[in-house]
């Protein structure tokens, strides 16, 4: 039986396997441990998608841009400056929520313009590429405005706040009141890029090249591939992403100020990994980084739930917990290799 | 003439202190097989890089008879765009993708707007068993296949492009004889539907098995186009040479006198040496002075054999004595402590480091079996480099420029250098002579029967018969990853060796 | 003449080196006492001592990340708050008393410097021994790291006051130099020392540009990268003693913040690939006060706090795109078509 799965499953579904069943066991011990605490509540399971909506969107654009080998850790700052942004349109300059949006996803787009051809066609590493972009945003943040703002556009705060209920997973709580769960829109906003990252990903041409690019640069040049373009694209892409998901980080936190997002990138960057992407490019799929976005978020639901650390123990818990798992991944990883 | 598909016109190209092509003409008609020939360096893999748009040229112009002008390829893509396809000397295929996806990238059957993966894995499947290959999974990623497989595969792509122009440089260095065989059967058919192909090789019997002409590279320079029966064996070497040159055939092997070995210690000998999954446990005892083949179908277990006694792949089971005495070799530097080199097959993966020096890429094996407080000084670094550099007459202007800038030949020329160097008592070579043009070959050849003279010991391992069996003392045998018998010197002649690779009889 | 020229200008090192002398030249211009250094009670001032000065943290990371980087092909972003973890250590054992250290400095700066390499030991580990990608590995420490030295400090910020605590980040009595840039010169020279008379430099890029090849000519390949790593940790706890000396504190969320980054662009900006493989320390060492130089001079031509990364982030990319080999193809290009151009009007 084992053999059998063995011999069907290539080494990458194989480790996006462990990853999802890693998730499973890690919130079910959290379920168990913390059963009075609410975790084993739906609504607690949504909230883990409400909180990082934001983070499944822009992670999903870092590993688009990680499997060709390169990498964005200017997302935080985009994200931060795309609150700011936000906030200020609406809150100083009267602008229509819509607009303001459409706005910053232009500037999104433009700036990934900008990002992918530093890196395609002048071949500078995308390290120091998104290195400059990360101060630039961070720095055009506090140029806007170094104060807190925070948003009261109505039709913004609407979106924000619109619930869409699950009534058939209602529970009664203590007191016998009827709670039914919800998620915000930016949920669905969140599922339907995944998909559609996960379709142009398999089934199209840009899609395939983005891994041609990755698994081998030359290679993919010599058998025709357009490896700048491909590139480019992906760029372009991620600063859409980027953007998106800063908005979706903005209806869940309603205000923008200059240090918001950051470290953002770290996590996104974190989830990608433990979604099975390789650094080094060729290799990495969306439904992993979600899935690394939700063990991310497991790992704070535990430290939130449990409310009693001083904030040093929360860093260290974390990257405990997140070291944990990375090592076991990375020795599933190797029996697996040993296996072959 | 009339049906010229392709006319290249006094090329020029220089690398940074090379003139890699001078003033260099070409031309291909449609309905012919051109082979390309030339020693190492000689400039032919760059005529082709030029004429797809890898590499940009200087000066000159490409004329294709279906275009009234001049054609400059900007890339790759463009070239194949417009009917050029190649297959490149070093794979250049994508490894993480699966092998079907390598065959069809850039050109996907779609299906409303989708990529169609049940065609493209079907389409693939049926042009692999047209190469022989019905076994392969093309669902799985290429990364899980030799480089033979891959070589198949990249030919597949290339075959599958419909185009006017086809290129193969050295598709045949990896491939036996069956495999290469297919190739050509799948080229004559390509000639008859008038496309021109281009081929480049370091075997002569296959220019003469399916070329029509040759055209003769030497130093970057154009010798001259011919016909091949104009050409007979001999002179294309001369011309490809610059000079007379001593054939293979004059090699021979000084008959090692046979000494008495009952007595005497082995100067390796593995008992039950095996590694899962690779190499089943094997004995093994080998002497002092001999030159030792493996041979064996690709996949069989030659080189795995090799891998496990240098500790490349650590074995998992038995134990190894080196001249009578146990030696734990858990990695390749125990081994070279003890002796052993060992010059791995996958030249671009395992052997060279590409963005080192040529200097450093010769020295770093003494340097390592020295130790790292023992540096080399300047002056022994130049003078070993310059040594090696003339005795095996690599080809490169400067030694401080990276061995990546070397041909593959020469690339191949400082391995094998790096490991003279240390100067071995049991040296492995897998594959040495691949992708080695005539003269260097016979050169390799007479340097594998002299260092056996002077008492070294050689394991060798090659895919040509003839090569082995002008070579080799004595043989070991290998099937499906394990050691199933050996031939000594009076059983070995060409069909005996067949038989026991195909493995018809027990050969004990 | 135009040989030495072209050898010159082929160096790796020449176009930062250029790129260098460009952010001077401009600051010449800009601000006419640029170059001035004066002597104020027996101490050299000027913005060139300020940038040698404040450039010194930096080099001494950079020199950590130029090794850990060629031979690992990723990047250690947990430097700065190893640095913080040095830093924690050192002040919280010598402790904040104004007349006399818990233990003797040197057990303190000793203990502190012990603390980075176990740093190091850790990615160092999870890099070479378990396989994990650098930046990920090294993301652990990263977030841990700033924890652990809040811990240390039980979440204070322990103010070091014994006077002595200061010298290592300010002027030692009767020298005129700042005393961080005798320590990040006598770091530069270890390392030279260490690649130059041992073969080490030539097993760490071996083992970055191939470590199959670089194992099967003998080289271990993971106890290299376990060593850059330590290393890079040691240099780390290096800077951190030099940080909070300045600031004859430890200050576990600032100590450090975003060094890393800028330890990452000195190296990029030194002509090294991030890539691995081959690397040049003088490269890094001039990436490094490179970025000092240009923060220093942005804020002398008043460039508030807010906007400086605006600028930093526009020379930074115009600085790497001079240097990209593409611009330098363009390049000669056009110096080919000016010539036959030339050629043909003559
Ligand atoms: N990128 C490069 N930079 C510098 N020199 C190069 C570069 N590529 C090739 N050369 C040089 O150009 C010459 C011709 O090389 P080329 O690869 O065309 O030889 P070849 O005929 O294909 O040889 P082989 O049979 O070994 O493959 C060699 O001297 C080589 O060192
Ligand atoms: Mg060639």
């Amino acid at each position: 039986m084992i053999k059998f799965f063995k011999d069907r499953i290539d080494e990458k579904t194989y480790l996006l396997l462990i990853t999802i069943l890693m998730f499973i066991v890690m919130y079910g011990a959290g379920m168990i441990i913390y059963a009075d605490k609410g975790f084993a509540k739906p609504q607690m399971f949504f909230n883990l998608f409400i909180n990082n909506a934001g983070l499944i969107v822009t992670a999903v654009g870092m590993t688009m841009v990680m499997i060709t080998g390169g990498i964005d850790i200017s997302v935080g700052s985009v994200v931060g400056l795309t609150c700011m942004m936000l906030a200020y349109m609406m809150e100083f300059m009267k602008i229509p929520a819509g607009l303001a949006m459409a706005i910053v996803l232009v500037y999104g787009i433009l700036f990934g313009c900008v990002q992918g051809f530093l890196v395609a066609y002048l071949k500078i590493q995308p390290f120091i590429v998104t290195l400059a972009g990360m101060f630039f945003c961070r720095g055009l943040t506090a140029v806007i405005n170094s104060e807190m703002i925070n948003i009261s556009n109505a039709v913004f705060l609407k979106i924000a706040q619109f619930k869409i209920y699950f009534p058939f997973l209602a529970t009664l709580n203590k007191k016998g009141k009827l709670i039914t769960p919800f998620i915000y829109p930016s949920v669905i906003i969140a599922f339907v890029v995944l998909i559609l990252i996960y379709i142009m990903l398999k089934y199209t041409k840009f899609g395939r090249a983005i891994y041609a690019v990755g698994g081998n640069e030359q290679s993919a040049l010599l058998m025709g591939l357009n490896v700048r373009a491909t590139k480019m694209k992906t760029y372009i892409f991620n600063g859409f992403l980027a953007t998106l998901g800063g908005i979706l980080f903005c209806l869940n936190t309603c205000a923008g100020f200059v240090e918001q997002a950051r470290g953002f990138e770290m996590e996104a960057i974190a989830s990608s990994v433990i979604g099975g992407t390789l650094l080094s490019g060729g290799v990495g799929n969306v439904i992993g980084s979600l899935f690394g976005v939700l063990i991310k978020g497991t790992i704070e639901s535990f430290i939130t739930t449990q409310g009693t650390l001083s904030s040093w123990w929360t860093r260290i818990v974390i990257s405990l917990l997140l070291a944990f798992f990375i090592v076991l991944q990375s020795i599933f990883a190797s029996i697996k290799a040993k296996n072959k | 003439m009339s049906n010229d598909l392709l006319t290249m016109r006094h090329i020029t190209k220089n690398f940074p202190g090379v003139r890699a092509l001078n003033d260099v003409d070409f031309t291909l008609r449609s309905g012919e097989i051109h082979a390309l020939m030339g020693e190492n360096g000689a400039g032919k893999s760059t005529l082709i890089k030029v004429l797809t748009g890898v590499e940009d040229f200087e000066e000159g112009e490409v004329l294709v008879s279906w275009m009234d002008h001049p054609l400059i390829n900007h890339s790759p893509q463009e070239a194949q765009k417009k009917g050029i396809s190649t297959v490149y000397q070093e794979i250049n295929l994508c490894p993480n993708l699966s092998v079907a996806e390598n065959i069809f990238i850039g050109r996907e059957p779609k299906k409303n707007g989708m990529i169609d993966w049940k065609k493209m894995n079907d389409c693939a499947k049926k042009l692999l068993k047209d190469l022989n290959l019905a076994h392969i999974d093309v669902t799985k990623s290429l990364e899980h296949y030799s480089v033979a497989i891959q070589q198949m595969v990249a030919i597949a792509r290339a075959v599958d492009i419909e185009s006017k122009i086809l290129i193969f440089d050295e598709p045949t260095s990896s491939l036996d004889e069956l495999e290469t065989e297919k190739l050509f059967q799948i080229m004559r058919q390509l000639k008859n539907k008038g496309v021109g192909i281009i081929f480049i090789t370091h075997f002569l019997e296959q220019v003469y098995q399916v070329c029509d002409r040759i055209t003769v590279l030497r130093n970057g320079e154009l010798v001259g186009e011919y016909l091949i029966k104009d050409l007979p064996r001999v002179q294309l070497v001369a011309k490809m040479l610059g000079k007379d040159f001593d054939d293979l055939a004059a090699i021979k092997k000084e008959g090692i006198e046979k000494r008495d070995r009952a007595n005497q210690v082995p100067i390796l000998s593995a008992k039950n040496v095996g590694h899962r999954g690779t190499i089943k446990p094997f004995d093994a005892e080998i002497f002092a002075g001999e030159v030792i083949g493996l041979t064996g179908l690709l996949g069989s277990g030659r080189s795995e054999m090799v891998r496990s006694i240098y500790g490349a792949d650590r074995p998992d089971s038995g134990e190894l004595s080196i001249k009578g005495k146990k030696k734990k070799i858990s990695a390749p530097i125990d081994a070279m402590k003890a002796g052993m080199g060992f010059l791995p097959e996958d030249r671009k993966a395992e052997g060279i480091i590409s963005d080192l020096s040529v200097r450093e890429n010769i020295n770093i094996a003494l340097q390592t079996k020295r130790g790292m407080f023992r540096p080399l000084n300047q002056r022994e670094r130049a003078e070993f480099t310059e040594k090696y550099i003339k005795l095996l007459q690599i080809k490169v202007a400067n030694p401080d420029s990276p061995v990546k800038q070397l041909s593959g030949g020469n690339q191949q020329k400082v391995i094998l250098a790096r490991w003279l160097l240390t100067n071995p008592d049991f040296l492995i070579l897998d594959e040495p002579t691949r992708g080695i043009d005539v003269g260097t070959k016979t050169e390799i050849q007479k340097l594998v029967l002299k260092l056996a003279e002077e008492g070294m010991t050689i394991m060798f391992i090659s895919s040509e018969v003839d090569e082995m069996l002008r070579t080799v003392g004595r043989m070991y045998v290998l099937r499906d990853g394990e050691l199933v018998g050996e031939l000594t010197e009076d059983q070995m002649n060409e069909n005996a060796v067949m038989a026991a690779i195909a493995g018809g009889e027990k050969d004990e | 003449m135009s040989k030495l020229f072209q050898k010159i200008t082929r160096s790796q090192l020449f176009l930062p080196i250029v790129a260098l002398i460009l952010v001077l030249v401009f600051n010449v211009i800009k601000t006419p006492t640029f170059f001035k250094i004066t002597i104020m009670n027996g101490t050299l001032y000027g913005f060139i001592i300020d940038i040698i000065n404040r450039a010194s943290e930096l080099v001494i990371l950079a020199i950590g990340m130029t090794v850990v980087v060629a031979s690992s092909a990723g990047t250690d972003i947990s430097v700065g708050s190893v640095a913080a973890v040095s830093a924690a250590i050192i002040c919280y054992s010598l402790g904040p008393s104004q007349e006399a250290y818990k233990v003797p400095y040197l057990v303190g700066i000793f203990l502190g410097l012990m603390g980075g390499m176990l740093c190091g030991v850790w990615n160092g580990f999870l890099v070479a021994k378990m396989k994990i990608q650098p930046m990920v590995a090294t993301l652990i420490l990263f977030t841990a790291g700033r924890g652990i030295a809040q811990l240390i400090c039980a979440g204070q910020i322990i103010h070091v006051e014994k006077v002595e605590y200061r010298l290592l980040g300010s002027f030692l009595p009767g020298v005129p130099l700042p005393t961080p840039v005798f320590v990040a010169i006598l770091v530069i020279v270890i390392t030279w020392a260490i690649l130059r008379y041992t073969a080490l430099g030539m097993y760490i890029q071996a083992v970055g540009i191939n470590s199959k090849a670089g194992r099967l000519v003998g080289i271990n390949s993971s106890a290299i990268i376990f060593l850059t790593y330590i290393y890079c940790g040691l240099c780390s706890g290096i800077s951190g003693s030099i940080i909070s000396s300045r600031i004859a504190a430890c200050d576990a969320n600032n100590i450090g913040l975003n060094y890393e980054l800028d330890a990452i662009l000195a190296v990029a900006l030194g002509g090294n690939s991030l890539g691995g493989g081959k690397f040049s320390l003088a490269g890094s060492v001039i990436g490094a006060i490179t970025i000092q130089a240009l923060t220093t001079s942005l804020y002398a031509m008043q460039v508030t706090a807010d906007q400086l990364p605006i600028y930093k982030a526009i020379v930074v990319v115009i600085i790497v795109a001079i240097q990209s080999t593409e611009f330098k193809k363009w390049f000669s290009n056009l110096k080919r078509k000016y010539a036959i151009k030339a050629e043909a009007a003559s």
